[in-house]
């Protein structure tokens, strides 16, 4: 009877670990990226959604355009 | 392309605001968080400068790598953007960052503190991009619209720069070589207009 209770008790110690959760909520799920486009009507004419290089050089040539005043002074 | 970066040009910058304005407008930001600010220093000495100031996303963030439940992520673009599903508004991105980009709303279903929300070049985060989910966390993703951000576009002055990094790096360079430095770029001459406006100083003394 002594015998059969340590032993029960020695597996429920040492079987009461395995009841932990495990924390797997850190880290990012997933992102996808700005060149896939989006969805809505607000996005800018001039590049085709997927195309990873149409839009890199719509993103050059809106850089150049709206914020290089001395390239829009000098075309005039 | 290289990496996206913000640059502010100090010589430019007026301390209008209106970056701050246009960032707070365009993600439709709560009261008490600030994405964007203005800093000046010397406030009211002559030669005062301004900047404005947000996350830098940095290329070895250190809110990246404090954060104790990893909830950052580095884009293919360079920009750190960051899970508000994850965060658990612990604030040490706060401590580590020295620009003080991350901020904390004050009211929320996270406790006092809430859920860290920063600057993310307007391009949301890992929900789907131009969604109203990406929306309600993070505001506009116009990354994905194939636009800059909200802030760099607004600016009156072009004093706030965003985009490809060597983009960037031309229109600040070709600027910085046009206009010269130091002196000669501020003032009353060179607002107003006189012949000694950009030129060297006489007798070799301050211009």
């Amino acid at each position: 009877m002594m015998r059969s209770t340590l032993l029960i008790c020695s597996v429920a110690i040492s079987l009461s670990a395995c009841g932990d959760k495990p924390q797997s909520a850190g880290g990012v799920k997933s992102d996808v990226a700005p060149y896939q486009g989006v969805n809505n009507k607000f996005a800018a004419p001039g590049w085709k959604a997927g195309d990873k290089t149409s839009w890199e050089q719509a993103l050059k040539a809106r850089t150049q355009n709206t914020q290089n005043e001395y390239t829009r002074t000098a075309t005039k | 392309m290289a990496r996206m970066k913000f640059v502010c040009d100090a010589e430019r910058c007026i301390e209008c605001n209106g970056c701050v304005t246009a960032c707070k407008n365009e993600n439709e930001v709560p009261w008490g968080v600030n994405r964007r600010r203005v800093v000046t220093l010397n406030d009211g000495v002559p030669g005062e400068k301004s900047i404005s100031v947000a996350c830098m996303h940095c290329s070895d963030a250190p809110c990246v790598a404090v954060c104790p439940v990893n909830c950052f992520y580095h884009t293919a673009e360079g920009l750190v953007l960051h899970d508000k599903d994850v965060c658990i508004g612990c604030g040490y991105c706060s401590y580590a960052c020295p620009f003080g980009a991350p901020q904390f709303p004050s009211a929320g279903t996270f406790g006092v503190r809430g859920k860290m929300d920063k600057c993310t070049f307007c391009a949301g985060g890992p929900e789907a991009n131009g969604s109203q989910a990406e929306f309600e966390k993070y505001g506009r993703n116009r990354l994905a619209e194939g636009k800059l951000p909200a802030c760099a576009e607004m600016c009156s002055t072009k004093a706030l720069l965003a985009g490809d990094g060597d983009v960037v790096a031309d229109i600040f360079r070709n600027r910085v070589v046009q206009r010269g430095k130091g002196a000669e770029v501020w003032g009353w001459g060179t607002a107003y207009g006189s012949r000694q406006a950009g030129q060297p100083p006489a007798n070799g003394g301050k211009s």
